[in-house]
């Protein structure tokens, strides 16, 4: 055992990755499915279906994104939180298998 | 072409005075502050930039603001604002509208795996992802395999951006000289400064202008977007023409030219062309470094947030393809020949007084200088540190590396200006082709490495080999049906089937089976395997952990000479 081996991050918690997994999976996806959005109506001032549904996925895309980034966030800071609270061993990380 | 005869037939284009005294205003300003880029945010101790840390990721300090502009101007790059309108006013939504999705599609995968990359670079001092390749394999041939792939996808890349610049000034009348040298001469000019200025700022020039060409493509966008539809009778007379133009038959291949909305043949190409794009984007070195140059693991995602904002900007581009369609822009090259990476370029020209076409056209023309630097700054990065270093000169110090790399990023620009004034223009496209269809080859080596050290070096090895091999010759069989030259497109249908697909996709898919397939063989033969200098723990490291040289150090300090290595 060795101080460069000394935890960054406290065990996680299974609960935050898997819902951020699945939101990222969706954003991924989604985007994918031409047949969805291969169309022409409803025209949005005269623009078809798949341009300004396109354009406008960029903006939902975003706030997933942003909904991804709170939830990881949030976990990151509490692990790193318990690891500062702890004198460092080895086990943390090691030992969980999950990662972000 | 009856279309390219009349072409014929135009004198040589006259000089617009106004737009060409604003692009070179815009150029002297922009080359001003990448020379004094040099001393941003450079301490006393620092000045020269000595290290590839202070020159090739300028510092690795670069916060939310800075990366967002940095980024922004690495990925979006000059030729995708000339070739994505380009390929949507020739051929419709197939070829140039699913940038959209893959530009979509890029920022989850980019929060998914790069804070990890970010991680183990900071804690183990990693400028490429070869770096990272050969700290966790301990592979000198996958290291340089991965290396080479980078630095052979990314010379295309930069003559492409020179493409851009030549499509600015073709419009411009410059370039219609009957001497060749003097019709290069303003590209060569200004290749020679931005060579200049990167060799002394190295990745802080790029950074410090991408701000202002972000800034001057925002403006030119929300302006064309607003007054150009209003002006040629809206949105749905737009698509109507389109629509119209993209119905007529093509008579080299008997089917209509494009298609507004994708049919149901194209949608498997449309979406394995956004996806593969997608996933090779960030295995390119410059996106890399643009990554590595970030001062926290938060930093890429929160940009990853945000940065779709760019893909917008993208979006209604593309769609001015489809204006210039509609405005009957007729994109003529200096040599009188129709040329559809002129579109944009020339709609600006025919539609807004001279001094904001001049604006738009610097936009793009600076467009160009940004990436063109970051990407020779990335592959010099390669060459210096995983073939200089690891093949060459393993003692190298710091400086001597940071000297190498300013050398090699001067020999790799002047290759690719060679690439653009001695060949056929095609051949940088082709070449980017198959660049997209490499790099995507170095994935399972790259991604797979961030999460599980299961697969064997030498399976990956075999995997990218494979791969490259295939994609390589499936791409060389696809045939252009107007011209019948090779390297036609970039997509063919899957073997033993008749889908058509984004060949990268194929050959990656290849290349992972053979990578997990040799692993087991290799595993079960007992094959040796490289060793792991990362732990755990790298992968979920921030900045203030600590780099692990430092703790080293400090541990030979405390502790006794350890019995077995430490890793």
């Amino acid at each position: 055992m060795s101080t460069s081996d000394a935890p960054t991050r406290g065990p996680a918690r299974r609960l935050p990755y898997v819902v951020a997994g699945v939101l990222l999976a969706v954003a991924i996806v989604a985007p994918l499915l031409v047949p969805l959005y291969a169309r022409t109506d409803p025209r949005l001032y005269g623009m078809p279906f798949f341009y300004w549904y396109q354009i406008l996925s960029v903006f939902i895309e975003a706030l997933i994104l942003w909904a991804v980034y709170l939830i990881v966030t949030r976990e990151d800071t509490r692990r790193r939180a318990a690891v500062r609270d702890l004198p460092p061993t080895r086990s943390a990380d090691d030992a969980t298998g999950v990662t972000s | 072409m009856n279309a390219a005869v009349l072409a014929a037939a135009v004198p040589a284009r006259p000089v617009n005075g106004a737009a060409l005294a604003v692009l070179i205003v815009i150029f002297v300003l922009v080359a001003l502050m990448g020379f004094l880029a040099a001393r941003w945010r450079v301490k006393p101790a620092e000045r020269g930039l000595k290290s590839l840390d202070e020159w090739g990721l300028g510092g690795r300090g670069f916060g939310n603001w800075v990366t967002w502009f940095l980024l922004g101007g690495d990925l979006y790059t000059a030729y995708t604002f000339i070739a994505v309108p380009a390929a949507i006013w020739s051929t419709g939504a197939v070829t140039g509208f699913f940038a959209v999705p893959y530009t979509i599609v890029l920022y989850p995968i980019v929060f998914l795996l790069m804070a990890r990359l970010w991680s183990v670079s900071h804690r183990h001092g990693f400028v490429t992802p070869a770096d990272f390749v050969g700290g966790r394999y301990g592979s000198k041939a996958l290291t340089t395999a991965v290396a080479v792939t980078g630095i052979v996808a990314t010379m295309p890349y930069i003559a492409l951006q020179l493409v851009g610049i030549k499509a600015v000034l073709e419009v411009l009348g410059l370039g219609n000289a009957s001497n060749p040298f003097l019709a290069d001469l303003p590209l060569i000019i200004a290749f020679v400064v931005l060579a200049a200025y990167t060799y002394t700022a190295g990745l802080r020039a790029p950074a410090m202008i991408a701000v202002v060409k972000d800034l001057l493509i925002y403006i030119v966008i929300i302006v064309a977007i607003i007054w150009l539809p209003s002006h040629l009778g809206g949105w749905g007379q737009i698509f109507d023409v389109a629509e119209k133009k993209m119905a007529v038959t093509n008579p080299a291949t008997g089917n209509p030219v494009g298609s507004v909305i994708p049919g149901a043949a194209s949608y498997s190409a449309y979406w394995t062309l956004a996806l593969g794009s997608a996933m090779a984007l960030f295995m390119y070195p410059h996106s890399i470094t643009g990554v590595l140059a970030t001062k926290s693991r938060n930093t890429i995602r929160r940009n990853a947030v945000v940065l779709p904002l760019y893909s917008v900007v993208l979006g209604l581009l593309a769609l001015l393809g489809y204006v210039a369609i509609k405005a009957g822009t007729v994109p003529v090259g200096a040599n009188g020949v129709i040329n559809p990476q002129l579109v944009v370029p020339q709609l600006f020209l025919d539609n807004f007084p001279g001094w904001f076409a001049g604006i738009a056209l610097a936009a793009i023309a600076v467009g160009a200088l940004v990436p063109a630097a970051i990407m020779s700054i990335a592959a010099s990065n390669l060459f210096t540190r995983n073939i200089y270093r690891d093949l060459i000169r393993p003692d190298a110090t710091p400086a001597q590396e940071a000297r190498v790399s300013k050398i090699t990023s001067l020999v790799v620009k002047l290759g690719a200006l060679v690439f653009v004034l001695a060949m056929d223009q095609s051949a940088a496209i082709n070449m980017q082709l198959l660049g997209g269809i490499w790099i995507l080859q170095t994935f399972p080596s790259i991604v797979a490495g961030l999460y599980t050290r299961w697969f064997h070096r030498r399976a990956l090895l075999l995997g990218w080999a494979v791969g490259i091999g295939y994609g390589t010759i499936a791409a060389y069989n696809v045939i252009n049906p107007a011209t019948h030259a090779h390297f036609g497109g970039s997509i063919a249908t899957i073997p033993f089937t008749n889908i058509p697909i984004y060949i990268a996709i194929t050959a990656f898919a290849i290349n992972a089976v053979v990578s997990v397939l040799f692993t087991l063989v290799f595993r079960a033969a007992k094959v040796k395997d490289g060793t792991d200098i990362t732990t755990a723990n790298d992968y979920g490291a921030d900045e203030h952990d600590p780099k692990v040289a430092k703790v080293t150090a400090e541990e030979k300090l405390l502790e006794p000479a350890p019995e077995a290595p430490i890793l």
